[in-house]
């Protein structure tokens, strides 16, 4: 719903948002060189001084204006010749051309009405009006996707467009509120639909008569400082009824010609301080920097229309394509999807179609938009949820744990949770896990009992729907088929071989980087923009299901790179170890995020063995600001599988890597990597205690015996690899 | 050219009591290039002792404006029941209006003079841009205003 509300004004009203914005950006500099540009009046002068000057220069003078910018203007008269400049109040005298500027002159009728008038005047409101919309629903997303508004500047993950959206979003949303609203009340005032209009003040029928008082002499004049002056009006010469009308900051008076004494004067109404300041804040005059600051955060509204398109296209291609979902208040069923990368939605398209078939009104959404007070119709909520790294909420579940453990009670409509995961994993389907305990502990009622799916399987799918199908009553048949992940050929440049001597067959492979089209490039989609860490999937000839594989090299290095060791019996190991330069695959490549180094200064400890030293290695190559790394990497034998041998050495000469500590399990005294941990255990402590953060990279039981060694490294400092986990200081890659 | 019929009523005690005692009157104001955004203007008689007696056009249509018309605005109080079903569009630079009115024939050789006031945003206010009596001899001779107004005429 947010979502729609912030894609179809954002689409609808681009070219209006985009040309208010840059209009408004380009006006924002005038009152700025105004202030810069305007002779300012010298403390503590009085009206009456100045009043004094120009009529000294200007002896037909009429009117003195002041700007909210300190600039003084004086018209007047000579000999029947209309005059005007812009004044320099020390001397009274005029030093520059009173005329308005040209150019802005036309970016203001361009920037309010498109040269269009009254009609061209509401429809920039409506652009104003758009922009708000766009404000608020793009803030609601923002706190949405980062989990919560305390969360607000949260790093992000994601392609670029998507990105650079929200991190413009977060900074120019403020500015951008201000300015629509101010608009908003502008246009409403212009229209004379608010009261702001002002008391009038009625000319005195009692003058004295008499003209020719003196400037200087007059008391209200000596009492007003420059700095508050508006206006000032003098009478027509010769008409002795006429009056003097000053206007400052506090209100309107009238000065007797012949007493100099004041007639009358009204103040300011609430509305019109209300409506000046509204106009302060939206134009920037009198507030030149206020006005610059809001006109550089307009300029990311073409940034933003821009990138918003792209993510709109992107998603539209990512995602299937789920037709007729019913809005969340009429659904009876609530399918809310919990998933990362995408392919839970999959599953949940598959289940929307299967149970509209069977004459079901379902709702489709994200977890995060959980809202179960809207959920008036609804008879159950089914939840699909994948897990994302150690158990926490993948992207589309943010916020949905805090969102129930705050709420009073569970709703009292039956739930059933589908968990996703792979069993390979310890953290199996762990963030569903918490949905389902966590519900349970509000006493949320069961449709179903939890269960789960094991690495998309389509059986295990058809079974779960099954069971739905039978505590609904009726026949449910679930065929998922996965969307296929869009896939490239990558042709092999050139491999190295390691570790035939030690039973462990492995090689670093290379493969060209397929040709990229602009599409991509903008998007960031595919192969555009990889990184070390993150994940190629591999479909071997034969099969249907992709083998996974951690990169060992970013699309900067300009080149493909993996690490694979021939699993014995393995069908794509087997076929990938056997390749020549200048064969092919099939690959596709699958976002690992949380598995790169953060962009800190603090130390690295990449700690890897066997196959695992292939992200790391990416990660060191990768290390041109010099960050101190240290590696430990665990071998069989230095004589034969030293991966990245030559390159470790070259590399440290460098400096991209600070040490390297080895470990070799075959020999006379075998050691495996987290011994070699231990033997540096007082340099470990003294890093993590530094701020290091820990790069785990391998296989399983590795990985489980380095937590172990570096639980007993910290005992002393009070750390623990959970605490550093949760503070994303310990991440893990393992397989 | 826009053209009224028996619109113009004078508040006081100039309404009239029959159009037999009205003539139609067209009154021609050009305005020069001074380069600005469209020009309000404010149409208005005053008697022989300058006191306010009625108002035939204005030229502009938000009345958060008519403030600049700054003698119009004194002599009503910004009231704009004035110049209700009088009002029209605000006039461009270097552009004429051009209205056609029914004037009472009383206004004529009676000591009238018919004002206009001027503004334009961001410039200056401009009352009084043009007075002129309003007599048999002086219609036809254009009129030149102060600051906005290349030519002013009536003609009967």
């Amino acid at each position: 719903m947010i979502r729609a509300l912030h894609r179809w004004p954002g689409l609808l009203a681009l070219a209006l948002v985009t040309i208010l914005a840059l209009s408004g950006a380009a006006l924002s500099v005038f009152p700025a060189a105004e202030r810069i540009g305007a002779p300012q009046a010298e403390a503590g002068l009085t009206v009456a001084t100045l009043a004094s000057r120009i009529q000294a220069a200007y002896p037909g003078v009429e009117q003195i204006r002041r700007a909210p910018s300190g600039r003084i203007t004086a018209y007047w008269f000579d000999r029947g010749t209309p005059g005007a400049a812009v004044i320099e109040p020390a001397t009274g005298e005029g030093v520059a051309s009173a005329d308005p500027s040209q150019v802005e002159r036309w970016l203001t009728n361009l920037h309010r009405s498109l040269f269009l008038g009254d009609g061209g005047r509401i429809a920039m409101a409506a652009g104003a009006a758009a922009m708000l919309i766009l404000a608020i629903s793009g803030a609601v997303l923002v706190a949405r996707r980062s989990g919560g508004w305390r969360h607000w500047f949260a790093r992000l993950r994601g392609p670029l467009a998507g990105r650079l959206h929200v991190e413009v979003a977060r900074i120019a949303v403020i500015g951008l509120v201000l300015s629509s609203t101010t608009a908003l009340w502008m246009t409403a005032s212009t229209f004379d639909l608010l009261p702001d209009g002002g008391a009038i003040l009625a000319v005195p029928a009692e003058v004295s008569g008499e003209t020719g008082f003196a400037l200087d002499r007059m008391l209200a004049l000596g009492q007003t400082p420059v700095a508050e002056l508006r206006e000032l009006s003098f009478p027509y010469p010769g008409d002795a009824t006429d009056v003097f009308t000053l206007k400052t900051d506090r209100g309107t008076g009238y000065l007797d010609q012949g007493t100099g004494a004041l007639l009358a004067c009204t103040d300011l109404t609430g509305w019109e301080r209300v409506s000046e300041t509204i106009y302060m804040l939206h134009t920037g005059q009198g507030a030149s920097t206020l006005g610059l600051v809001l006109g550089l955060m307009a300029l990311g509204v073409p940034v933003m229309g821009a990138t918003g398109v792209l993510v709109w296209l992107a998603g539209r291609n990512g995602r299937p394509r789920i037709r007729g979902s019913q809005p969340a208040g009429r659904a009876e069923t609530l399918l809310l999807v919990g998933s990362e990368s995408g392919s839970t939605w999959g599953f949940a398209a598959t289940l929307h179609a299967a149970l509209t078939g069977a004459g079901q009104g379902v709702h489709v959404g994200p977890m995060s938009a959980f809202a179960p007070e809207r959920y008036s119709r609804a008879q159950r909520i089914i939840l699909l949820a994948a897990t994302y790294g150690d158990g926490a909420a993948p992207a589309s579940a943010k916020g949905f744990l805090d969102r129930l453990r705050a709420a009073d009670r569970a709703p009292d409509i039956p739930l059933a949770v589908l968990g996703f995961g792979d069993r390979s994993f310890p953290a199996y389907c762990a963030f569903a896990r918490s949905v389902a305990a966590a519900a349970k502990a509000k006493g949320w009622p069961e449709l179903m009992p939890f269960d789960t799916v094991d690495r998309q399987s389509p059986q295990d799918f058809a079974r779960w729907g099954r069971a739905l199908g039978d505590a609904l009553g009726i026949d449910l048949e679930l065929s998922h088929r996965p969307v296929p992940p869009k896939t490239e050929t990558l042709t092999l440049v050139s491999r190295r071989d390691y570790g035939a001597e030690v039973q462990a067959p492995t090689a670093i492979l290379r493969f060209a980087q397929p040709r990229v089209p602009l599409w991509q490039r903008l998007t960031g989609c595919g192969f555009a923009r990889f990184a070390a860490g993150e994940l190629i999937g591999i479909l071997p000839e034969g099969s249907t299901v992709p083998r996974l594989y951690s990169l060992a090299s970013g699309r900067s290095d300009g080149f493909i790179e993996i690490v694979v060791k021939k699993q014995p019996g393995g069908l794509c190991s087997g076929q990938l170890t056997a390749l020549e330069p200048g064969a092919t695959v099939t690959a596709f490549l699958r976002r690992n995020p949380g598995f790169r180094p953060d962009r800190g200064r603090a130390p690295l400890i990449l700690i890897g063995a066997g196959t695992g030293i292939g992200p790391l290695a990416g990660f060191v190559r990768g290390n041109a600001r010099r960050r101190p790394v240290h590696l430990f990497f665990g071998m069989r034998h230095p004589g034969s599988d030293f991966l990245y041998g030559e390159e470790i050495s070259a590399w440290r000469e460098e400096g991209r890597l600070t040490r390297l500590i080895t470990a070799v399990s075959r020999g006379t005294r075998p050691r495996y990597v987290q011994d070699a941990l231990r033997g540096d255990a007082a340099q470990v402590a003294q890093l993590v205690r530094d701020g290091a953060r820990v790069m785990v990279c391998g296989g399983r039981e590795m990985a489980a015996g380095v937590a172990d060694a570096l639980a007993e490294i910290l005992a002393p400092t009070g750390l623990t690899p959970k605490v550093l986990k949760a503070e994303g200081r310990y991440v893990e890659d393992v397989y | 050219m826009k053209s009224l019929l028996a619109a113009f009523a004078l508040t006081t005690a100039l309404t009239l009591p029959d159009l037999a005692m009205a003539r139609p009157v067209t009154l021609t104001t050009t305005l020069n290039d001074y380069g600005g955004d469209g020009a309000y203007l404010a149409l208005y008689v005053t008697d022989a002792s300058g006191d306010y007696v009625g108002s035939l056009w204005m030229a502009g249509g938000k009345s958060k404006y008519y403030k600049h018309l700054t003698d119009w605005y004194r002599a009503t109080g910004g009231d704009t029941a004035q110049v209700n079903g009088i009002t029209g569009a605000s006039v461009g630079a270097g552009r004429t209006l051009e209205i056609t009115l029914d004037l009472a024939d009383a206004l004529f050789e009676a000591g009238y003079t018919l004002h206009i006031d001027a503004a334009v945003e961001d410039m200056r206010d401009s009352p009084n841009e043009v007075a002129v009596p309003l007599t048999a001899d002086g219609a036809g001779t254009p009129v030149r205003g102060r600051r906005y107004i290349a030519s002013f005429a009536y003609n009967m």
